[in-house]
């Protein structure tokens, strides 16, 4: 039927996932929070896609953004404050049959997990990253970030915040063995979609940025960002990510962008004026730490029996 | 810079006590970067593989090269060797070996000779070309004939440019050759270690090397007229000799353990260079983080992926850590955890050795976190529990920490070769299909133990979080939840503690005095006891293997003594110091915990000299203890 070919059905998979296979709780994010929009993207991809949702891990950090893994029906992973990327490693480096991504906010990983992002950059381990900054801390109510703009009024700068802004996409290209990043924004779902889904199927540390409305705590922007439509400009050409022409046309003003060109990625994310949607790097010829980490996978009892006799014979008397 | 100091006049002349017949205690020392202590490794693994008891001491300073001839470049080792099994360092030394007149200071500093002491001196520094060296030389050698020692001045480095043209690289292998003269050593098995040792340099260099060791062999037999040899024991089984850091490494490897996470850290470090070498063979790797956070959580991922995992640190690594242990305990997530003990607090001594981190262990995380928690007190301990801790890691879903020390870190001593066994190796991952309607937390009443879902199991998906949770994994701020789940992550440890036995005693089961030790301290603290039990005294001791949950019955066994008292390597409060009183004072870790358990009135007695305990100087402790007694 409509010029399919019969035998296409037989490949159909055993079981086909529907997105109530990833759906758990209700999310009890603010009215109008940006991370919403994420979630519901993520479980489309999941299911468009056909990810395994027990073959499918949801790392994070804590902060609002970070409970993501609870409102997944896949395995997951709360852990501590700044400290997704070691984990998501951990869990990567040597199953390589696992979908691992990580969700870290941008207090998460640029403040109190920036160390572990540079490395988890430079160790290029397969995980789709996806940092949601809101420029503030949401779940601890209202504190300046890393990432809060120079004048940011919070409870912690209630004069406005005195020094400018870590810019993560800086920060990211700037990483030796960077493999992949990209920048998207949540109230514009099929880009967000289309990124998250060119993320997910980068082999490697892929970053995306998600520029993420908080109405509570950051009211003020979530007007500038959605209103400020002449600021954003789509990055187009052939490295970039797959968007309907109607999508295509909603942006103002697109961009001719060679994403493998590391120079020009890193002047795009230098601009302090305007803000570029879509990927600004990727090199897939960046080592990758976890092919290293499977190389010897899989040993039998007997193979390590024999190993350590052998080391025991070294030191025999 | 001169680094001399005059004996101590007005200390009592300590009484001298001959080492038991059949055994020696031989010290190298010299400048950083001159092989003293690839010499002593030689020898002591020359001498245990012969069948000699062993037990070794490093001197390491604490900067790679610090000013040459002086009290802070003295690097070495202390051999003690006999006839029988050897379990500590011993007292003070018979013999020395010094490369120069200035780095024994380091040792006097220590008390580590005695009158009598043979000490064999390179001779150089008396002709050398400074004169301010010169004087050093001669005020040295005045110093040491004062102080009992009976020096002889030897030509190393005259002897070692007869058969190389740089003395710097090589001496340290004429002076094993000279001390396997001294010592009679099998000559075969001596050229068999250097030909190990040096296994990775060209066929020149260990000709060479061969050479030295013929060189300071034969010049011995020309111009010694002393010779101590050390009769061997008879060797029942086969044994291996290694140290505590490679132990614990070989354990690792034993466990089926295949991720090992770590950041550099003395005197921990070493077990990741055995491990560097070998772990691939065996299908598993090891992982430099970034720093020791980054470390744990790399392997807490990977023991949450199925793939229970180790992560090696000591006293600063594991304050960094302790956020992560919390989680591990939380999740319930097993997992080792390795402190191979220094000097603390903060950087403190990174060389030496304490055993500082009892209580950190047991209290260091916020809220309740129960871990369980165990010392290794010998070397071969050092080896078995590693496979123990994997094992009781999964079996209770719970991280396990393994105490060790510096001291045992880079001791060597020999040990019955393990016979490799199947059941040590951890199963590979579970991925059959979780039962359904199974929760990932479901609590057993009675014993808190619940089985864990691992990622690829179908049915199994859970949120693994740290924030308090119900048996679905699901955050939970329920008060009576939190009270219950609390309950049942505690009960696990004393579900552990009732497979555990009563530890045994040394000596008798009722007595005067009773003395607790744990880790490195057994050989020390038993070899003391027996000595003052060989002189009538009415004392015993204990040695702890699990510290938390502790070995059962200990209260029982407190009450058949007039007195217990640990011993213990990390600080208590002076009780003779006039400000201190039983209201004030500081007690011991191990101390602390006792106190507490049992209500005993528990004495402590230790110190932070960064040294490991003598024998001599614990039995001094117990004749006063028993004096005391007794008035
Ligand atoms: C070690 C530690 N320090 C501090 C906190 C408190 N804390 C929780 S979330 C958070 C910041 C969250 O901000 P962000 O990462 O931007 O996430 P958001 O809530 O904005 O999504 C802080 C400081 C903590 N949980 N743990
Ligand atoms: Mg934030």
């Amino acid at each position: 039927m409509y010029g399919l070919k019969p035998d296409i059905l037989v490949d159909l998979p055993e079981k086909y996932f529907c997105l109530t296979d990833y759906e758990k709780v209700a999310a009890k994010w603010c009215p109008g929070c940006g991370d919403y929009a994420v979630l519901g993207n993520i479980q489309k991809l999941c299911r468009d896609e056909q990810l395994d949702p027990a073959k499918t891990v949801f790392v994070s950090g804590i902060g609002c953004s970070s409970r993501f893994p609870h409102y997944m029906k896949t395995y997951g992973f709360h852990g501590l404050h700044g400290r997704a990327f070691p984990v998501a490693s951990g869990i990567k480096w040597r199953r390589p049959d696992l979908h691992v991504f990580v969700i870290t906010g941008d207090g998460d990983c640029c403040a109190i997990g920036a160390g572990s992002w540079i490395h988890a950059i430079r160790f290029n381990i397969d995980l789709t990253v996806m940092l949601f900054n809101n420029e503030i801390y949401g779940l601890t109510k209202n504190q300046t970030s890393p990432t809060s703009r120079m004048g940011t009024v919070s409870n912690t700068t209630p004069r406005g915040s005195v020094l400018p802004p870590i810019n993560p996409m800086q920060t990211t290209l700037g990483v030796g063995n960077v493999s992949f990043v990209a920048q998207t924004v949540d109230w514009n779902p099929p880009h967000l979609y289309a990124t998250i889904q060119a993320a997910h199927r980068h082999k490697g540390f892929s970053f995306v940025h998600i520029i993420q409305r908080c109405p509570k705590f950051q009211s003020d922007l979530v007007e500038q960002f959605t209103a400020g439509k002449d600021k954003l400009y789509l990055l187009t050409g052939n490295e970039g990510v797959e968007l309907d022409d109607v999508v295509i046309k909603s942006f103002d003003h697109t961009v001719e962008h060679d994403a493998h060109n590391i120079n020009a990625a890193r002047s795009l994310a230098e601009d302090p004026d305007n803000i570029y949607l879509g990927v600004l790097y990727r090199n897939t010829k960046a080592q990758r730490y976890d092919e290293y980490g499977v190389h010897n996978i899989g040993y039998t009892v007997e193979q390590k029996m024999e190993a350590l006799n052998s080391e025991l014979n070294k030191y025999a008397v | 810079m001169s680094t001399s100091t005059s004996p101590e006049k007005s200390t009592v002349k300590e009484e001298i006590v001959p080492s038991l017949p059949g055994e020696h205690i031989v010290e190298i020392v010299s400048d950083s970067g001159e092989g003293a202590q690839k010499c002593g490794q030689s020898f002591a693994a020359i001498s245990a593989k012969m069948g000699n008891g062993v037990w070794t001491v490093e001197i390491i300073p604490a900067e790679i090269h610090p000013p040459s001839r002086t009290i802070e470049s003295a690097s070495g080792i202390r051999i003690r060797f006999g006839s029988t099994k050897v379990t500590n360092m011993g007292d003070e030394a018979e013999l020395m070996v010094a490369l120069n007149e200035q780095v024994p200071y380091a040792r006097i500093l220590q008390k580590a000779y005695k009158e009598g002491t043979i000490m064999l001196l390179e001779n150089k520094w008396a002709t050398d070309q400074s004169e301010h060296i010169k004087t050093q030389y001669a005020t040295a050698l005045k110093d040491f004939e004062a102080r009992g020692y009976k020096v002889i001045e030897i030509p190393m480095e005259v002897e070692c440019l007869k058969i190389i043209k740089s003395a710097r690289k090589g001496k340290n292998m004429w002076v094993l050759g000279m001390l396997c003269y001294i010592y009679d050593r099998n000559l075969d098995i001596a050229k068999n270690q250097i030909r190990h040792t040096f296994r990775t340099k060209p066929e020149a260099v260990i000709e060479s090397n061969l050479l030295l060791l013929q060189g300071g062999y034969d010049w011995a037999a020309d111009n010694l007229d002393f010779q101590y040899p050390i009769k061997p024991m008879e060797l029942k089984e086969e044994m291996v000799v290694m140290n505590g850091n490679e132990a614990v490494g070989m354990g690792i490897l034993a466990a089926g353990i295949e991720v090992c996470s770590m950041y550099p850290i003395t005197p921990a470090t070493s077990t990741s260079h055995f491990l560097a070498e070998c772990i691939e063979n065996s299908g598993g790797l090891i992982h430099q983080a970034e720093d020791e956070i980054a470390a744990i959580g790399f392997a807490i991922g990977s023991s949450y992926a199925g793939k229970t995992a180790v992560t090696i640190t000591s006293g600063p690594g594991l304050a960094l850590k302790n956020e992560f242990i919390g989680l591990a305990a939380m999740g319930e997530v097993p997992l080792v955890i390795v402190d191979v003990q220094r000097g603390g607090p903060s950087t403190g001594l990174p060389t030496k050795v304490e055993q500082g981190d009892l209580l950190a262990v047991l209290y260091g995380q916020p809220g309740d976190t129960p871990v369980i928690t165990m010392a290794a007190s010998t070397i071969e301990e050092c080896f078995h529990f590693i496979i123990l801790a994997r094992k009781i890691a999964e079996s209770f879903r719970t991280p396990v920490v393994v105490l060790t020390d510096a001291n045992l870190a880079t001791g060597q001593q020999p040990f019955p070769r393990p016979k490799v066994c199947k059941e040590w190796f951890s199963p590979p991952i579970d991925q059959s299909p979780w039962k359904q309607g199974v929760d990932p937390y479901e609590w057993d009443e009675a014993t808190g133990l619940s089985r864990r879902p691992i990622p690829g199991q179908p049915n199994g998906m859970y949120t693994l979080t740290g924030l308090a949770h119900s048996k679905e994994g699901k955050p939970s701020y329920d008060p009576e939840n939190n009270q219950r789940t609390t309950a049942y992550r505690s009960k696990k440890l004393a579900t552990f503690k009732n497979t555990l036995k009563p530890p045994e005693i040394h000596g008798d089961k009722e007595g005067d005095l009773l003395i607790v030790g744990w880790g490195s301290t057994l050989g020390a603290i038993d070899e003391a006891v027996d000595r003052v039990r060989a002189e009538g005294g009415s004392v015993s001791s204990l040695h702890l293997r699990f510290l938390s949950p502790l070995e059962p019955g200990l209260k029982e066994i407190f009450s058949c003594f007039k007195k217990v008292m640990t011993i213990e390597i990390n600080y208590s409060d002076d009780v003779s110091d006039p400000v201190i009183n039983n209201d004030n004072r500081r007690y011991s870790q191990l101390a602390w915990v006792l106190r507490a358990k049992t209500l005993v009135d528990i004495d402590c007695y230790s110190n932070v000299e960064g040294q490991p305990l003598s024998p001599r100087k614990i039995v001094r402790k117990l004749q006063q203890e028993l004096e005391q007694l007794k008035a």
